[in-house]
């Protein structure tokens, strides 16, 4: 089986380490990786904030560069979203690149989604002791509708006290450009679920999703609230190298 | 028109207001938590009741459903409207067409005067707030009391309500008592059972006296031209049946074909709005008071209001008018609830009201309202007729930047980063340009992590209040070269 690594632009740019453990993870279980070159961003910067010519510019390079691909797998439930969810509705009305883009779109996996559903993991053989707690992506649950395939790989790993969320339905105010824009609101939001998930007094913020962990960890940081943000794939990937 | 009668401070200054008002925040957050948690549980009992054959159906059965009533009614609208004007003129109403907010104010205004009425008592009603009628009619000498006990609160405070359903939601007890105790001239107590009493008393009065009684309608059925009133309170029966004329200000999407559609959308809107089965009230008005019974106003009228509604049939945007307006958006909205209803500028808030506010009213107004949400989509989760609002807000945003109401700052900026991330090469040297970039303001911290704390230009915004991480020395693109044909163990 052959996988096409999709990094994301906030992976590459600051957490190329979670990158690099999907990279580890999916080789560990038979798969082979390529990371074609010509990858950038999926777009969805540029459809949030309402530039939908430039992002379906994204959806078409996206298309170009994994056009050959049997599967494409991302460390980020929202990137993963915006290529399942939205790139079928940019291109609802054209004839040309309608079918090819659904096809791309089916194809394409969420980093968790892709070991549970596909390579049907649940027990990747990490260990990692430490009480965690897991902060839900809204697009990842949302519109690519994977809620519980983290869960699932998580509550396997041994020595993790896995802690419930309090509030899974609330979001943590990143909302890309949203965060710059309306920074105040985005605040107040991360502030309130922030207050949420370390009522928990876990000492992991894990999320499958670079955006809101960035966001959260910028807030915690500058609060002083502590509770280290990590990446799920970093996690398991760290919790099979620790056995 | 914008839908706004007096001059209000912009956006962010109402943001601004709003966040530093930990009174509003504490209040609203309560509030909307019980109401997420009601609909929430109402809609597990409904799912395990219809598990067992005792509902109509699951949510989901019945979402569906209503989206299918929705959806052919107004596909169908002239032949319904039609059909209900027969069917309340039948049944001896008179049937008024608005297209404005100026001729709802004027044909209401001209009922009044007719009928010499002085005094109006009024049902808690959306579409009477959307036109600011009693603004208008108070001009023309005539008292109007808010009969709902939110209402009734809010009108005291000289506000707008602040949330589709509870428009009080931003009150607290003792701001509640401190109003009353204006009323009443002496200090009252903030108890539950002292305010209810004292709004009690004071509107029994109000609605004995009344000569006109007004109210909204949640639906109208059309094959038998029969308004339907939710409350919890009975004060939409007192307000309809006391004074000797009613008018129904309503919404022309509001119409459902019949009683089995009716029966669908009323299984959903009091769970999805307040958690409860079914509301304390349901009034079901056909007519006014026919010859021979005791009660029920000699005159009804019924305005059917378009005001801007007709925007929206026919475009990408239709399915807005599905909105039952039970407020479960605004109470599952993140941003909402952190920043209320009046922040929003707009009578109608939250995730509904950022879509359709600019779309009633024209989109050069409310503009700014699009921008106001992280598209986490709680509100389509949750909306029981399933409007797709987040991707509304996306597609709005679509409009306002192509008509160029983007800051031409931010439209520049994005066009030149998008330009450059377009190129895969660019891409990659644009990684290196950051990298420099941001060293040049990182600092390292005690983990060896190095972050960012005062960026400039619309970074600024975000490390006002939070850290940025520094792009990585070798980036994954750079590090995929010690990965490639690489094994792991």
């Amino acid at each position: 089986m052959r996988v096409s690594l999709f990094v994301t632009c906030l992976a590459d740019h600051f957490y190329p380490e979670v990158g690099e453990a999907v990279v580890h993870l999916l080789r560990r279980h038979g798969v082979s990786v390529d990371f074609p070159a010509g990858q950038t961003c999926c777009g969805q910067p540029a459809w949030n904030t309402g530039h939908q010519d430039e992002a379906k510019a994204f959806a078409l390079q996206y298309l170009k560069t994994f056009e050959n691909s049997e599967y494409i797998v991302m460390p980020s439930g929202s990137c993963a979203g915006h290529v399942r969810y939205f790139y079928p509705q940019m291109f609802k009305n054209d004839k040309e690149f309608f079918k090819p883009i659904c096809d791309i779109a089916d194809r394409t996996y969420e980093f968790s989604e892709f070991m549970v559903k596909v390579l049907g993991l649940k027990d990747i053989g990490a260990t990692y002791k430490a009480k965690a707690v897991y902060h839900n992506n809204c697009h990842m649950n949302r519109e690519l509708g994977v809620r519980d395939e983290p869960l699932e790989l998580l509550r396997h790993v041994r020595g993790l006290e896995l802690v419930d969320n309090p509030r899974p339905e609330l979001c943590c105010g990143f909302g890309g450009a949203f965060s710059v824009k309306m920074p105040e609101i985005s605040t107040a939001m991360a502030d309130e679920k922030i207050g949420t998930l370390a009522s928990t007094q876990a000492d992991l913020l894990i999320s499958a999703d670079g955006g809101c962990l960035m966001h959260m960890g910028g807030r915690m940081g500058r609060t002083g609230v502590q509770m280290r943000p990590i990446h799920l794939a970093q996690l398991l990937w760290e919790g099979v190298q620790k056995k | 028109m914008s839908g706004q009668p007096h001059s209000m401070p912009e956006f962010p200054e109402r943001i601004d207001k709003a966040l530093k008002d930990q009174q509003l925040r504490g209040a609203l957050r309560y509030t909307a938590d019980r109401l997420y948690n009601g609909r929430k549980n109402a809609m597990a009992d409904l799912n395990a009741q219809a598990a067992e054959d005792l509902s109509i159906g699951t949510l989901h059965d019945l979402k569906k459903r209503a989206r299918e009533i929705k959806e052919h009614s107004l596909k169908n609208l002239d032949f319904y409207l039609q059909q209900a004007a027969a069917n309340i003129e039948a049944a001896g109403g008179t049937v008024h067409w608005a297209a404005s907010a100026a001729d709802v104010i004027h044909i209401t205004q001209e009922i009044c005067h007719r009928s010499g009425a002085q005094r109006v008592i009024k049902a808690k009603s959306m579409a009477s707030e959307e036109v600011f009628l009693n603004h208008a009619l108070e001009g023309q000498g005539v008292e109007v009391v808010e009969s709902d006990l939110g209402e009734y609160i809010i009108q005291l405070a000289g506000e707008t309500p602040a949330h589709i359903v509870i428009p009080a939601i931003h009150k607290t007890r003792r701001q509640i008592a401190d109003l009353f105790g204006e009323v009443a001239g002496k200090e009252m107590p903030t108890d539950t059972p002292s305010l209810t009493a004292f709004a009690r008393e004071t509107l029994r009065k109000k609605f004995m006296a009344a000569d006109v009684g007004m109210s909204g309608s949640n639906f109208v059925v059309a094959n038998s031209g029969t308004l339907c009133i939710v409350t919890n309170e009975g004060n939409g029966r007192l307000s309809t049946s006391v004074p000797s004329v009613h008018i129904a200000v309503v919404g022309m999407e509001k119409l459902v074909p019949s009683m089995e559609d009716l029966s669908v959308l009323m299984a959903l809107l009091p769970r999805s709005a307040t958690g409860q089965k079914i509301s304390t009230y349901f009034n079901m008005i056909t007519g006014p008071r026919r010859p021979g019974e005791p009660d029920g106003p000699e005159e009804l009228h019924v305005i059917f209001m378009d005001n801007g509604r007709t925007n929206l049939l026919g475009s990408e945007y239709e399915e807005a008018l599905y909105c039952i307006r039970c407020g479960a958006c605004l109470n599952a909205c993140p941003v909402y609830r952190n920043i209320g209803g009046h922040a929003y500028g707009a009578i109608y808030p939250g995730p509904i009201g950022a879509v359709i506010s600019p779309l009633l009213n024209g989109l050069e107004s409310w503009n700014d309202l699009p921008q106001a949400s992280s598209l986490c989509g709680a509100c389509h989760e949750v909306c029981p007729v399933g409007i797709h609002l987040h991707d509304h807000l996306v597609s709005l945003r679509a409009k306002m930047a192509e008509q160029g109401k983007d800051s031409w700052g931010w439209r520049v900026a994005m066009r030149v980063w998008m330009g450059l991330w377009l190129k895969p090469w660019a891409y990659r040297l644009m990684s290196k340009v950051g990298y420099h970039g941001l060293k040049f303001f990182a600092k390292k911290q005690a983990d060896g992590r190095e972050i960012c704390t005062d960026l400039p230009g619309p970074f600024k915004g975000w490390t006002n209040t939070r850290n940025f991480p520094a792009v990585a020395r070798r980036t994954f693109h750079d590090r995929w070269a010690d990965l490639e044909g690489g094994e792991s163990k």
